[in-house]
């Protein structure tokens, strides 16, 4: 795929002479016209376009909420109720930008599971995964940072907690803390800094993007079956139609998206966070935005000494150990079959492990105590478990389903058992 | 980098003469010593971008405060704030101390006083957490959870002096660390009372 010859060729004068100069107008055309997609992706594809489609949401509607805010611990949060009812449409930026980054999150969250399933990461792919991995951690650091802005209770414990994280490395981590806050506590240059870098890390965002996308061109695209493309056959042309599919999938997301943003734009927040920063008073119950509840979960399963690392540090680790073994996966996974279709036992421990990834982000919202540090421990044990031991064993044991000769094959073969089928004929017909 | 580039010369497939071999020896220091300098120049560069982070002087100008506590009677505390965090400052009831005391030592956490006052070995006595000999009723410290920085509840948890509602730790009348993640006992600033009634923190 990668080597494919450019079909791009430049009808007028005007394009001859930028081609001859500065090919940018090939590059789009090879990139994003030509360029051929395995014929049978599915919606679950869809979500890369989408997650690009959200950036660009963040970074338009962040620009321009930057414009009425102050990043001055007096001001911030009457700012940011300024913006809700003084601005014009002050009140629709905000909530664009803020259900902009959960939705943000549930792409991401899809389109990380989407590559567990299909086992998008292995050979030559790994490069591409670990990438996105890199993606996803300047995520939550700028969903972080972002967060702690409108400098409410929720911000600013938050931020006292998480940057509380680095007092459990020892020796230097009172040292480290103190120069991420600027201060003994969290307060004025905190909040100064994390505005600066939450501008600045969306475009670094950016920048790793298009890395993510240079190296999917240049390996392709995987596929559900996980198969290489092997002939023409195999592809159609990016546009039109990954094109209108991509689109297709964006009209229905931001249908989601929007019904937040009109209907529950306060849904996901939390109703604290509509009380000033006090430094002098905890909220009864912190916990995190959704969509790091699981690793919040992880971080709290660790109550125990281990050796000597305590458990302060032994939780912190757990909780980066918790997404660093993504780095790993492509060597995880010995199995030679990429995708979970063709894999009975890897499904079933796929779907375990989706299940297990929700029960801890519930874990995540609930109080350290009782009967949910036992659960909040072992769905820990199988998260790791399942990167550790499931991955590398399952590949060497599993006898996977008989693979098709090529994608154009699990194509035809897929459309003669659904013509058997009278029901889903006419369905597939009309 | 200086490395580098004498590892891309060395393939050069010219004949070298014992002339050119002495040359390449001084060229390979030049390199590597232009490499180096190159090395300390951008590290120099950087450092002020990172020192910039570290607290400023009106930061660190506040780390002394003054507070009068000749209206705190036994059982009452009351909140300052220094350095940006809360600090506790109870006049104990004798009952509170009397159940500090009654706590062996091999049964806390964390055996030791973390008191900045004193050498950082002294153990976790209930004195040793107070303000001294004579003065045992006061006790003033951070009211930061050394787990992860929540304001703790005073005069609650399971041992009757303060719980952490963020990840349940639980802290004795004396401030030590009893049940939970918490790893250590709530710290004690520097301090000193000034008068009788006045404590200056920092």
């Amino acid at each position: 795929m990668s080597g494919g010859h450019s079909t791009y060729s430049p009808k007028t004068g005007i394009e001859r002479w930028i081609d001859a100069r500065m090919p940018l107008p090939r590059l789009i055309h090879d990139s994003f016209v030509s360029y051929p997609v395995p014929r049978n992706l599915n919606y679950a594809y869809t979500f890369g376009g989408i997650l690009s489609l959200m950036l660009a949401v963040q970074i338009v509607t962040g620009i321009v909420l930057a414009m009425h805010y102050a990043a001055y611990t007096g001001q911030a949060f009457n700012s940011v109720e300024q913006i809700m009812r003084d601005v014009n449409s002050g009140w629709l930026l905000r909530y664009l930008h803020a259900n902009g980054a959960s939705m943000f999150f549930i792409a991401v969250y899809i389109h990380i599971f989407r590559g567990l399933y299909y086992g998008s990461y292995k050979a030559p792919r790994e490069l591409l995964w670990i990438l996105g991995v890199i993606i996803y951690l300047l995520m939550m650091a700028t969903a972080f940072m972002g967060y702690v802005l409108p400098w409410g209770q929720m911000s600013f414990w938050g931020a006292t907690v998480i940057t509380g994280f680095f007092t459990a490395i020892p020796l230097v981590g009172e040292w480290i803390q103190q120069l991420l806050l600027g201060g003994f506590a969290v307060d004025n240059p905190t909040l100064n800094r994390f505005f600066s870098l939450h501008y600045l890390l969306p475009f670094m965002i950016a920048g790793v993007v298009i890395l993510h996308v240079w190296a999917l061109h240049v390996t392709g695209q995987t596929n559900p079956t996980g198969i290489e493309v092997k002939s023409k056959t195999d592809t159609l042309p990016f546009t039109p139609y990954a094109t209108i599919k991509d689109a297709f999938g964006m009209v229905l997301f931001l249908i989601l998206f929007a019904y937040f943003v009109f209907y529950i734009p306060n849904y996901l927040g939390h109703p604290d966070n509509y009380i000033p920063a006090d430094p002098l008073k905890t909220p009864a119950h912190i916990v995190p935005e959704w969509y790091f509840l699981p690793f919040y979960a992880i971080l709290r399963a660790i109550t125990f000494n281990i050796g000597p690392i305590d458990s302060k540090l032994g939780g912190v680790l757990a909780m980066f150990g918790a997404i660093a073994v993504l780095f790993f996966v492509p060597w995880l996974d010995t199995s030679k079959v990429r995708s979970a279709v063709y894999r009975p036992w890897y499904k079933l421990f796929f779907w375990l492990f989706a299940i297990n990834a929700v029960f801890l982000g519930w874990l995540g919202s609930k109080p350290a105590e009782g009967i949910y540090i036992p659960l909040m421990q072992a769905a820990t044990v199988f998260y790791f478990a399942f990167f550790l031991i499931i991955m590398p064993v399952l590949g060497l044991l599993e006898k996977p389903r008989r693979l098709p000769n090529s994608i154009t094959e699990a194509v035809l073969e897929k459309n003669k058992s659904a013509a058997s089928h009278p029901t889903v004929s006419t369905e597939a017909t009309s | 980098m200086g490395f580098l580039l004498a590892g891309i010369r060395r393939k050069d497939p010219v004949p070298v003469s014992a002339n050119e071999a002495t040359d390449h020896n001084r060229r390979d220091f030049l390199y590597i010593a232009t490499g180096m300098a190159g090395v300390v120049a951008v590290g120099g560069a950087a450092w002020p971008f990172i020192d910039q982070m570290r607290p400023d002087a009106s930061t660190l100008a506040l780390a002394t405060i003054d507070v009068d506590v000749s209206g705190i009677e036994p059982g009452m505390s009351v909140t300052a704030k220094w350095r940006g965090k809360p600090i506790f400052i109870r006049n104990r009831t004798p009952e509170e101390i009397e159940a500090a005391r009654a706590v062996p030592l091999a049964e806390l956490k964390d055996p030791v006083a973390r008191n900045a006052n004193l050498d950082p070995s002294a153990e976790a006595t209930d004195q040793a957490r107070s303000a001294g000999e004579g003065k045992e009723n006061w006790l003033v410290m951070i009211g930061s959870c050394t787990h992860l920085g929540c304001v703790p509840l005073g005069q609650s948890g399971d041992f009757g002096g303060w719980f952490c509602p963020c990840h349940g730790s639980h802290y004795d009348t004396a401030g030590r660390i009893r049940v939970g993640p918490a790893p250590q006992n709530l710290a004690v600033p520097t301090f000193q009372f000034i008068s009788d009634t006045v404590i200056r923190i920092g």
